[in-house]
């Protein structure tokens, strides 16, 4: 960056005074994750002031949706978080359901959680990789973790890939059920993965946490009090990081995950740190879901849904619902409105990134330029969901 | 607190409110909804007793729903994480208004969300600090979840 050395605008070295300068950041930012631009305003190294630009990536999912039939968008609900496909399509035939009082067999819940809980721990892998990668020089080189990650996620991506035949958007979900059964070999060659998987996170727990340069950049940085947490309407780990002990999976069981015993983590530090350890221990407990579902699995069929002649043939009956999932960012909710037809009326996202990320511009001031990249990494948004 | 108890304070502090059970809220379990449909007037304050009464002190979302000829319809929810409390505020702003009362003094979360509300809808909400666009750009012409608003409306210079 070049300043213009007029003697207006001049920023010394040794700079104490109280002159301005506002820096852009992004939207094509290595840290930003995606799309996304952060108009800084700074006292020396010293963020006083955030302006959040989002939008980039935005598709207008929710207009979108009242052109598409109940057997069509669920697919395209994928789109909105990229990263964790599995949930939003999760959400938006959970919506359906409820208002159509669709029974989903047991086996489509089960197959749904399994997918619900891989898909979290490929999310949460791609997270550390790349937060990981932000923060480069305090793990001795940058890309170390990023690339051990990736590798997990890849193993984790072609389980998905022989369930549904993709790798990254599925259209696992359909309204009444699951539209794929797991294929022969599948439970052997998922255990096997979740297994490995299990070993090598506690060994970069200790890569990292042995590491005095990761702890000094994120414990004590990038604070959310409980108060501020509950006020903004973070979610996730974000919310368990901040001492609030709420899972949807716990506290509103959908898809029969009260089956299920898995203990849910809560940090009351509230700082990047905290953050990092709630989501630690979610990937272990997202690895005994996992195995707790594939163990008892029951027989029988996978959806309620009739085969289809046209795409307009779902037609859900007057009525409003709200379905909300926990995702690996926390809650994804869908409220949808039918009117009897074969569209829905109106559909609301309410992305679990839009909100986390609303919280950056009450939590950055006070901290250096550098720890904007860790505060924004340990947010962990996609912007896919933010933007919709 | 649970919702018997809610729908008695509501009933005691805002005569003008009609509360029911959610028609249908997919969390089953202890987390159920009251939807709770208040006059314009009554919406700051409404949201004010849900957080400082109910406790209902995590904000969800909120939104608009366009009614065509009945006119623009606001919700928010918020939840009480402690007890499994949730209520979905309604209000009907009736045909052609678009003013509403803002809830960004009660609640920090409904700061983008008012935001988006305006954005896609055109609703304007009263004492909102910083109402702009946020995901469309600022030149952008027209509210497009309105249901006036096609789906192939010409934005140039892109089509």
């Amino acid at each position: 960056m070049t300043l213009e050395a007029t003697p207006t605008t001049r920023v010394e070295l040794d700079y104490s005074g109280g002159e301005r300068l506002t820096m852009n950041m992004g939207p094509q930012h290595p840290s930003a994750h995606g799309v996304f631009r952060a108009i800084l305003t700074l006292e020396g190294e010293t963020v006083v002031a955030v302006d959040a630009v989002i939008g980039y990536l935005h598709r207008c999912h929710e207009k979108l949706s009242e052109t598409l039939t109940y057997a069509q968008y669920p697919s395209i609900a994928s789109k909105t978080d990229y990263v964790a496909a599995m949930t939003s399509e999760f959400a938006y035939v959970m919506a359906a359901e409820a208002i159509g009082k669709i029974e989903v067999p047991k086996r489509a819940q089960y197959l749904r959680v399994i997918a619900a809980e891989l898909q979290r721990i490929a999310s949460h892998l791609l997270w550390l990789g790349t937060w990981c990668m932000d923060m480069g020089g305090a793990l001795g080189g940058g890309a170390t973790i990023f690339l051990y990650a990736i590798r997990e996620r890849e193993a984790i991506l072609d389980l998905f890939e022989s369930l549904v035949g993709a790798r990254l958007l599925y259209g696992f979900h359909q309204v009444g059920g699951t539209r794929y059964d797991i294929p022969p070999g599948w439970a052997d060659a998922c255990r096997k993965t979740i297994a490995v998987i299990d070993q090598r996170i506690s060994e970069y727990e200790g890569l990292l946490e042995d590491n005095p340069f990761f702890l000094a950049r994120a414990q004590g940085v990038g604070y959310i009090t409980r108060e501020l947490a509950e006020d903004v309407g973070i979610a996730g780990p974000l919310l368990r990081g901040s001492g609030v002990n709420f899972d949807l999976r716990r506290s509103a069981p959908y898809s029969s995950y009260e089956d299920f015993s898995f203990t849910v983590p809560v940090e009351t530090a509230g700082d990047c740190f905290a953050r990092y350890r709630v989501r630690m221990v979610e990937f272990r407990e997202s690895i005994k879901i996992v195995r707790q579902a594939l163990d008892k699995l029951p027989d029988g069929p996978i959806s309620s849904r009739p085969g289809l002649k046209s795409v307009a043939q779902i037609r859900i009956p007057k009525g409003e619902a709200y379905a909300r999932v926990e995702g690996p960012r926390g809650e994804v909710g869908c409220y949808l409105i039918a009117d009897g037809s074969a569209k829905p009326y109106r559909m609301k996202w309410r992305g679990a990134s839009f909100s986390n990320l609303a919280v950056l511009p009450h939590i950055i001031p006070g901290h250096k330029v550098a720890d904007v990249v860790a505060i924004m990494g340990s947010v962990d948004p996609v912007f896919g969901e933010v933007d919709r | 607190m649970t919702h018997e108890q809610a729908k008695i304070l509501i009933g005691e502090r805002f005569g003008g409110a009609q509360v029911e059970p959610a028609s249908a809220d997919a969390t089953a379990g202890k987390g159920m909804a009251l939807t709770v449909t208040v006059p314009p007037g009554d919406w700051r304050p409404f949201a004010s007793f849900a957080k400082d009464t109910l406790g209902c002190r995590f904000f969800s979302f909120s939104t608009a729903v366009d009614w065509k000829e009945q006119g623009l319809e606001v919700i928010a929810r918020v939840d009480n994480l402690d007890t499994g409390l949730s209520i979905f505020m309604k209000t009907k702003l009736g045909p052609g208004v678009s003013e509403c009362q803002s809830l960004v003094p009660v609640y920090r979360g409904a700061n983008w969300m008012e935001r988006e509300c305006y954005d896609m809808f055109g609703v304007r909400f009263d004492g909102h600090p910083d109402l702009r666009r946020i995901l469309l750009g600022d030149d952008w012409v027209g509210h497009p979840l309105l249901k006036s608003y096609a789906v192939d409306t010409p934005h140039p210079p892109y089509r």
